[in-house]
């Protein structure tokens, strides 16, 4: 078994590009490779910020021969049929060729051998075309070469390719290939400033130390546990604690070959700025981390995973146009998610530079302690500068921020949300002024220096200014939490002033684009609409509000009403089968709400009348659930589909119910009655038995048990429907539970096909029946398994 | 390796020192050394010594500086970090030859940078001109957490692949002096290494004028005017193209794109001036482009440009 070395060497690759390069590697020369039939035991790749490697191990030598048998013409066909299939065959003539007599008669048959290509041949052919189209998200041409805008294109200048392969226990042989003029060999070189001599390379093992030795750390995850190890320790030996921060933390990693960690400082005075402003200056700025001071008795908290999820920028609503408004910053950070982390700032911070200084880091540490110390000058003169106008003042600069072309400003918007928070307030258990108070100043931030220059901080930074007018805490909490809660994940307000306006905010937002018809297309939603209609569904739920959506929507602009409660209810199937829920329980309880078809239009079970929630398997990704074939007709009360509260207590009533033997059996029964409802209604046509139940004809010819379920069917019917008025779903579920006896009875006893025709109609009305009655909880015939 | 130098041509002590060190160092290793253009531009790459020579198969190796107008970024002198003009140094290279990153790392050095005590990084940073309808890949080049310089292979220029691809360095000459000089506030700086008396600081050559500048851009500049002005160099530049264009030569490239410069300054004023709103904005920038990409297709039937 031979091993592969791979290493391409270029110019400085951005952080955020080396993991998913390294990843792609890997992928692709493995896939390569098997492909062509070579098997390999194992392969990783590594990224620094100068070189991509790939070790592939396990691989055999050369591939397997290959011998294969082609039939070819009958033997007396034309010559040129022959010479053909002859040449075809690589062969010369026709003496190589053998004759095979079969029962249809002599063919010419040709035997070929391949023999399995040696390993070095087939990669030294894939790995040029792999190179040449490599996938980085962004490539460039360079040097003399580009006159051709035909090029090799790689993320920044490729300088030099290692590629050998062999038996762990002989000399490894380079691959000989090359790319745009840059011929694979064996050298590499090591640390641009400690190390930069060439380095000859044999295989992985070697390599790895060589440029240990040459201060490259190969593999990112060790460059980062080194990095974190390091920092913690610093920060520990002196009294401080390391704000930990993923993020950050990875983006570093892809800065560096060889992580030196240093501490610098600033001065006390700038602890006088909020703790999330310093932490954002000297995290985009510097690519820093904070240091908080050691708590003697340590709060329970999240260590790792608590910091953003990093990576890329996007848009704040400070930035309208070219990005999304209203977009919430994913990359926000955990103190603005959760706890006061900032609250105990030292005045210290960790930088990682990547040289070893022959004057152990003194002028590193000085040099980024004056950089960091300019900015937070910055962000301090935006600090005071900010403070010197009320957010009440900064409304009027909103009317020069669109928001969205169609949409109007930034002004206009925060007016309508406004008066929604205001509307909402009751409904939320908060004051209505405070919360339209709230309202009018949750943008104002906007247009402060601070957010200007750290999105991120929109809604913190309102929050402290509002606090520091003298603004209601309530009102101040309400600013900075209006943007939440921005993913599953993130905190849920719980301040009813803050509900009301993050309702608001996210409601207007649902409806304004909704009405200028901009809604998420498949993978397409750049105004996180999405998230917007999570958010309102974890406001409600988490807080046990129980607000009519298609109300509140409709009073805005009533031609989305429809629509957009589908939407909610697509997003709320995501959010409970994300936790956990059966989704053809929440289809059951959702089930469209629509009189019944026009007589003779068959429908097909599970497909959902136009106007309803047809978009369900396309938008999500879940599976039309499986469903009994069945007739529209009256679904759940039309009214609590509208309240998500609601329909979430209804599906979990139902989980409960279909888990007792009384429900299962009951699902049994409905499931009988609803497949020969079907299998008669093919006959009779549908609707053919929505009449109501003869009650003289079963009290003059009935059986017993025919009677029984007429009776409890009426009595379960109406209690049922009592209890759903009552939203006591637990006592609709026991209504119905009681039908189950009778129901039992009378798929024991009754023959629903009666000779007798009246006596027919009459059994299948009352099958219709309770199949209406189950309605008035679910739509059974979407209960799956 | 200036410890010789007097203090009037070092680049630790005087900025004039710094700049004359550049000058010789990439004079020293082919360039041209060009003087400033003489027209009010945003950056160094305005000058047609980049933005049109960055077009064509021809070689091409300048250095020069570029006084740059920022009329947004003035702060009345009171900022100690922010300017409404300052100078860049610019570096164009075309092709970009295979050692451009070792040839930057010298040209610190030469100022006074020991690459043994100072953490210099190369950080992704994708630069995109949308008046110049330009676009490269590079880095900010950072020094101890500070960025001093913009490293960019264009790869795009007025519209058309490069071909071949130019690197293009720019120091940041300011940020780059205050930081061998040591000092915090650039009105500071050490203008002509001079001590006591015959000290000319920063501050003492700019302070002045940024203040009177910040002035005229925020406040006083006629707008009425400069949108004159700006239809006028919109329509000129037109012009001179038409007159130019001679079928697969063109004789008038330069002075037309001298007109789109001057609509491109002209638009930053009235920017400055905060009177044209977001989408006026965009759509500014975008005549300001449609110009710069026909000054480059002329440029491409000239001499220089190519043609043979």
């Amino acid at each position: 078994m031979s091993d592969l070395l791979l290493e391409l060497f270029s110019e400085e690759i951005p952080a955020r590009m080396q993991r998913r390069a390294a990843e792609d590697l890997r992928k692709l020369v493995t896939d390569a490779l098997v492909e062509r039939g070579l098997l390999y035991e194992g392969a990783k790749a590594y990224a620094t910020p100068r070189r991509l490697a790939l070790q592939v191990v396990g691989l055999p030598a050369k591939g397997q021969d290959v011998r294969e048998e082609r039939r070819g013409p009958r033997v007396g066909a034309p010559q040129a049929a022959v010479d053909g299939f002859v040449r075809s065959a690589g062969l010369t003539s026709v003496e190589q060729v053998k004759v095979e007599s079969t029962p249809k008669g002599d063919f010419y048959v040709a035997l070929i051998e391949k023999p399995g290509r040696p390993t070095v041949e087939v990669l030294a052919e894939i790995l040029p075309s792999i190179i040449r189209a490599f996938p980085w998200p962004k490539s460039m041409r360079w040097g003399a070469a580009s006159r051709d805008t035909g090029s090799l294109r790689w993320v920044r200048p490729l300088h030099s390719i290692v590629c050998t392969f062999g038996p762990e226990t002989e000399e490894p042989e380079i691959v000989p290939f090359e790319v745009d003029g840059i011929a694979s060999g064996d050298v590499t070189y090591g640390h641009r400033f400690l190390a930069p001599q060439p380095i000859r390379v044999r295989r992985f093992d070697d390599y790895v130390s060589a440029l240990e030795k040459a201060k490259v750390v190969l593999d990112a995850d060790r460059r980062k546990e080194i990095i974190l190890a390091d920092a913690r320790n610093l920060a520990f030996a002196q009294g401080f604690e390391l704000v930990e921060d993923e993020g950050l933390l990875e983006e570093v990693a892809g800065l560096v070959e060889w992580p030196v960690v240093l501490m610098g400082q600033f001065e006390e005075r700038f602890l006088a700025i909020p703790g999330e402003a310093i932490r954002a200056t000297i995290r985009a700025n510097q690519k820093c981390f904070v240091l908080k001071r050691a708590d003697p008795s340590p709060s329970p908290r999240e260590a790792a995973g608590r910091a953003g999820a990093g990576g890329g920028s996007t848009g704040s609503e400070a930035a309208p146009s070219s990005t999304m408004p209203g977009a919430p910053h994913p990359q926000s950070l955990p103190a603005a998610s959760g706890g006061r982390e900032e609250a105990g700032l030292a005045n210290r911070f960790i930088l990682v530079s990547n040289i070893v200084a022959s004057d152990g880091g003194k002028a590193i540490v000085a040099g980024n302690g004056r950089v960091v110390r300019a900015r937070l000058s910055d962000a301090t003169f935006f600090w005071e500068t900010d403070r010197k106008t009320k957010l009440e003042d900064r409304l009027e600069k909103l009317k020069s921020i669109v928001f969205h072309e169609k949409l109007g400003t930034q002004y206009e918007r925060v007016e309508r949300i406004a008066a929604l928070a205001k509307e909402l307030a009751p409904v939320v258990g908060a004051d209505p002024a405070l919360a339209e108070r709230a309202a009018r100043l949750a943008k104002a931030d906007l247009v402060t220096e601070m957010v200007g220059e750290f999105p991120e901080l929109q809604g913190l930074m309102g929050r402290y200014y509002a606090a520091g007018e003298g603004e209601n805490a309530s009102v101040a909490t309400a600013i900075e939490d209006h943007y939440k809660p921005q993913g599953p994940s993130d905190r849920v307000p719980t301040d009813p002033v803050a509900v009301a306006v993050a309702l608001a905010d996210k409601l207007d937002t649902l409806v304004g684009f909704w009405a200028i018809d901009e809604k998420p297309t498949g993978s397409k939603d750049p105004y996180a609409l999405r998230r917007a209609a999570l958010g309102v569904i974890r406001l409600l739920l988490e807080n046990g509000v129980r607000l009519p959506l298609k109300t509140a929507a409709g009073a805005r602009a009533a031609s989305v009403a429809d629509d957009l409660l589908a939407f909610f209810h697509d997003r709320l199937k995501v959010y409970l089968r994300d936790k956990g829920a059966r989704h053809d329980l929440i289809d059951a309880v959702l089930a469209p709400v629509s009189p019944s078809p026009p007589v003779g239009e068959g429908r097909e079970g599970g497909t959902a009348p136009a106007g309803t929630t047809p978009a369900v398997a396309s938008d999500t990704g879940i599976p039309p659930s499986p469903s009994l074939p069945h007739k529209g007709g009256e679904g759940p009360n039309p009214l609590t589909a509208d309240d998500l509260l609601t329909v979430v207590r209804r599906v979990e009533a139902l989980g409960r119910f279909l888990e007792t033997e009384d429900g299962a059996n009951l699902l049994a029964g409905y499931r009988r009655a609803a497949n020969i409802l079907k299998a008669e209604e093919k006959k009779d046509g549908a609707g053919a038995f929505d009449g109501a139940v003869d009650y003289d004809l079963i009290a003059s010819q009935g059986q017993i048990e025919e009677k029984l379920l007429a009776v409890t069917l009426a009595k379960a019917a109406d209690a049922a429907r009592a209890s759903v008025a009552a939203e006591d779903f637990e006592g609709a579920m026991k209504a119905l539970a009681e039908l189950r006896p009778a129901v039992d009875a009378f798929f024991d006893k009754v023959t629903v096909n009666a000779e007798e025709p009246a006596m027919r109609v009459n059994r299948l009305r009352l099958l219709s029946g309770l199949r209406a009655a189950t309605r008035e909880v679910a739509d059974f015939g979407r209960i799956g398994g | 390796m200036n410890a010789h130098a007097p203090v009037s041509m070092s680049p630790e002590k005087s900025f004039q020192g710094l700049i004359l060190t550049l000058q010789r160092f990439w004079a020293e290793r082919g360039c041209v050394i060009l003087q400033p253009y003489d027209m009010e531009v945003g950056a160094g790459t305005f000058h047609p010594a980049t933005t049109l020579r960055a077009l064509g198969p021809r070689t091409w190796n300048a250095a020069y500086v570029q006084p740059s107008r920022r009329p947004k970024d003035g702060r009345y002198g009171e900022n100690p970090n922010r300017l409404q003009h300052y100078y860049q140094f610019q570096v164009i290279l075309k092709p970009s030859p295979p050692n451009l990153q070792e040839l930057y790392l010298e040209s610190l050095a030469a100022i006074g940078v020991d690459l043994a005590l100072h953490d210099v990084r190369f950080v992704e940073d994708d630069w995109e001109s949308p008046t110049l309808g330009a676009w490269g890949l590079g880095w900010e080049c950072w020094c101890d957490g500070m960025e001093v310089s913009q490293f960019t292979y264009f790869q795009q220029v007025a519209g058309f692949e490069c071909a071949p691809v130019a690197g293009e360095l720019t120091y940041g000459l300011e940020r780059l002096a205050m930081y061998v000089q040591g000092v915090e506030n650039v009105y500071d700086l050490n203008f002509n290494g001079g001590e006591g008396e015959a000290k000319v600081s920063y501050g003492d050559v700019f302070l002045q004028a940024e203040q009177e500048y910040s002035r005229h851009n925020f406040e006083h500049a006629d707008t009425e005017m400069l949108f004159r002005h700006f239809r006028d160099a919109e329509a000129e530049c037109r012009a001179l193209l038409e007159k130019g264009g001679r079928g697969e030569r063109h004789l008038m490239a330069l002075p037309a794109y001298d007109q789109c410069i001057k609509a491109s300054h002209v638009f930053n004023l009235l920017d400055a001036r905060g009177i044209i709103s977001v989408t006026e904005r965009q759509s500014y920038i975008l005549r300001v482009r449609e110009l710069a990409k026909a000054c480059g297709a002329a440029w491409l039937k000239t001499d220089g440009g190519g043609v043979a």
